[in-house]
């Protein structure tokens, strides 16, 4: 199957690594690749933050950017729910028919990495090797807005050598939210400061998500602490092999 | 006796602050959030048709909304019927003047309460004092409030933030007739609490409500409670005023049905709650000689007009959002400035008040959009959906005046709707980065991002993009 990637603006930006490993994976499953340069932001930023009129010339660009994919996949968990949830409801609100028209078809096709492999592509084991204990932060889009369900924890059970470790409070957001972060800062930190405590306590050396951006808050108070637990998106993962 | 206003309150953020800064508070929101929240799972999950319910309680509900006019209007038509009285309040100060006007009729200068939400809103208490009327809380945690001279931080657990040896002292130094010796034994506090409010039951002329539905139907007015209080309020005195929301009008007692079975279980973690008043009119020898129904608008009719922020209306006061939030298990409900606090507040508050003050304008920015609140919400109210819709009136009312935050945003926004100047953009960043710091790491940003950098590291931009990376190994655009 010939596959879009949909990088996101900071995926692309701060963590190239797991666009490439996203690449090599499914390349590695016999899939292609394709990258359309055009592509930028979903707009989720400007959306969840009130800026509903700048959010509408990004739903535009990605509209031009992956029209006629069959398929598009993305590391993020909340950008693929930004796409399929509120993209047709800006485009609605905007009064623009032909571009409503055009994100209703491309909406349902934007999956999130594991929700592509496990319900798209019908893979689990996908001969990963990882050997080391992984605890996995499932993203609070991913859980309540894509509902990816256990599809995540079964493609970790697939990887050999890794030993996936309990997290308690597993399903509480890390406080990470976007703008939250910045806004109200003190919460954020101490909803992160719990998040941290947990994944510290379950004994894992990895901590893996769906999202680059509850990794890149979590894994930035686990570096500030010092702590013994690295940071890794799950495509990440599922790429290594031995 | 006075309670502090919400007027002036500083916005959610530095009020978060003050909260998060208090370890024991936190960890007595943290103990009774999380005991309710896995009580509640667990009464939740004995219901196999909870989701059919939930539905069922959201459609009863937009039904209801949609057809308000109508239902209202029997509701007024079927209280007169059985002897009631039914006043229309557009605002918090016209059903205030009526409730005093209808005290000073009644020949009384006091009042007993049941637990109500909807005259905290009103501020009726004050309202009161100002007229010379005293009222009287009657629930237990509203009293250890009333008498701490505080304010309620929970919809259903007013005195969540005190611990009993608080309450102890609460008591010895406002209950004019505690007695001697009092210790924080829970039995003792309650004991106490009793023997002060009965007298005053047994006295009291005028009681005073708000109900937690209204059926149209039949004219019957419904208090969902756990220790009797209520009860005590709605049958001993002569009068009864019952302030209530317009929203909160069911059209039948089938209606009901299904609002008893998604209640309790969300709320307390109940399958039945203790006490279920009901009440039509008035009856000869039984009950209250004269009854007053109060029926509340005071922004609920502009809330109506908006099509996303209307399900809001669909509330029934469960506080089953507030168990699940992991902001407010933070920061605790004072920082809402509201009686209504947590994510239901967050949506409610600025609705009704408008998003005018600083407080207001910061309450839709409350949260992280994690979603916890709508899954265990028994009416489906999308709450992360009605925050960021309200985010964007904040943004559109600042529209007309400048503004760092927006001007930012409109910048990040060209570059983000481009391919090209995002990775003009990257280019420069992984330039950047010899300055940044090689470990990968920023340990410190200047302002506003040093919100961020003060308990978290930053990333460095890498030496390239992904964008770059894939020109450079797959040939550029395609």
């Amino acid at each position: 199957m010939r596959i879009a990637l949909f990088i996101t603006c900071l995926t692309d930006t701060l963590f190239p690594d797991t666009g490439k490993a996203i690449t090599s994976l499914l390349e590695r499953l016999g899939h292609e690749v394709a990258f359309p340069a055009g592509q930028a932001c979903c707009g989720q930023m400007h959306f969840n933050s009130g800026y509903r009129r700048e959010t509408v010339p990004m739903v535009r660009g990605f509209a031009r950017a992956f029209g006629g994919f069959d398929a598009i996949v993305t590391p993020s968990a909340s950008c693929a729910a930004m796409v399929r949830e509120y993209h047709p409801a800006v485009a609605a609100q905007a009064g623009d028919a032909g571009l409503a028209r055009e994100v209703g078809e491309i909406a349902p096709r934007v999956h999130e990495v594991s929700g592509l492999l496990v319900n798209v592509l019908g893979v689990v084991d996908v001969g990963a090797y990882f050997p080391y204990r992984v605890a996995y932060h499932p993203s609070c889009h991913s859980l309540r807005m894509l509902r990816v369900g256990d599809a995540p924890l079964r493609l970790l059970r697939a990887v050999r050598g890794l030993d996936l470790v309990d997290l308690p409070g597993a399903e509480e957001c890390c406080g990470f939210g976007g703008t939250f972060a910045i806004k109200n800062a003190g919460t954020s930190a101490a909803m992160c400061a719990d998040k941290v405590a947990a994944v510290r306590g379950s004994g894992a050396q990895v901590l893996c998500s769906c999202d680059n951006s509850c990794l890149m808050h979590i894994g930035g108070t686990l570096t500030r602490q010092r702590a013994d637990v690295t940071v890794r998106h799950l495509a990440e993962i599922l790429a290594s092999a031995s | 006796m006075s309670m502090p206003t919400y007027l002036g309150l500083p916005a959610f953020p530095e009020a978060a602050a003050t909260a998060l800064g208090n370890a024991q508070l936190r960890r007595n929101l943290a103990h009774a959030t999380t005991t309710i929240r896995v009580k509640r799972a667990a009464a939740v999950a004995e219901l196999a048709d909870w989701q059919q319910l939930r539905a069922a309680g959201k459609a009863i509900k937009d039904h209801t909304l949609a057809h308000l006019d109508t239902y209202l209007a029997r509701l007024e038509e079927r209280v007169t019927d059985a002897g009631g009285h039914v006043h229309w309040a557009r605002d918090a100060a016209e059903a205030n003047g009526i409730v005093a006007a209808l005290v000073h009729a009644a020949g009384a200068d006091s009042v007993v309460k049941v637990k109500s939400m909807t005259t905290q809103e009103t501020g009726l208490n004050e309202a009161l004092a100002a007229e010379h009327i005293t009222a009287l809380e009657t629930d237990l945690a509203e009293l250890i409030v009333q008498l701490g001279h505080d304010q309620p931080s929970h919809i259903l657990v007013p005195a969540i933030h005190r611990n009993r040896t608080e309450i102890r002292d609460i008591f010895l130094a406002e209950m004019a007739d505690v007695p001697s010796g009092l210790t924080d034994a829970p039995a003792e506090l309650a004991a106490a609490a009793r023997t002060h409010l009965r007298r005053a039951f047994l006295s009291a002329k005028v009681g005073v409500s708000g109900a937690n539905f209204a059926i149209a139907d039949t004219g019957t007015l419904v208090v969902v409670e756990s220790e009797g209080n209520g009860r005590m309020c709605l049958t001993l005195p002569e009068t009864l005023i019952s302030v209530v929301g317009i929203e909160k009008v069911l059209p039948s007692w089938r209606d009901l049905e299904v609002f008893l079975a998604l209640l309790p279980r969300s709320s307390t973690a109940e399958r039945m709650n203790p006490y279920t008043s009901t009440w039509t009119g008035v009856r000869p020898g039984d009950g209250p000689r004269d009854f007053h129904l109060v029926l509340l608008d005071n922004g609920r009719t502009d809330a109506l007009a908006d099509t996303i922020g209307r399900q809001a209306l669909r509330c029934i006061r469960c506080s089953a959002c507030l168990n699940v939030c992991p902001v407010y298990e933070r920061v605790g409900g004072h920082a809402y400035g509201s009686p209504y606090p947590g994510p239901i507040g967050a949506i409610i508050t600025p609705q009704l008040r408008g998003v005018t003050s600083p407080l207001d304008a910061s309450l839709p920015y409350a949260s992280t959009l994690c979603g916890a609140c709508y899954e265990v919400c028994p009416v489906a109210i999308n709450i992360p959906e009605a925050l960021v819709h309200l985010r964007a009136e904040v943004v559109d009312a600042q529209r007309s005046s400048p503004h760092a935050e927006r001007i930012v945003m409109g910048l990040a926004a060209w570059v983000l709707r481009s391919g090209r100047r995002l990775g003009l953009v990257q280019r420069a960043a992984s330039a950047s980065r010899v300055l940044l710091g090689r470990s990968g790491r920023i340990r410190r940003l200047p302002p506003p991002l040093n919100a961020w950098t003060k308990t978290r590291d930053a990333p460095a931009p890498p030496p390239e993009s992904f964008r770059a990376w894939w020109a450079r190994t797959h040939g550029g655009a395609q």
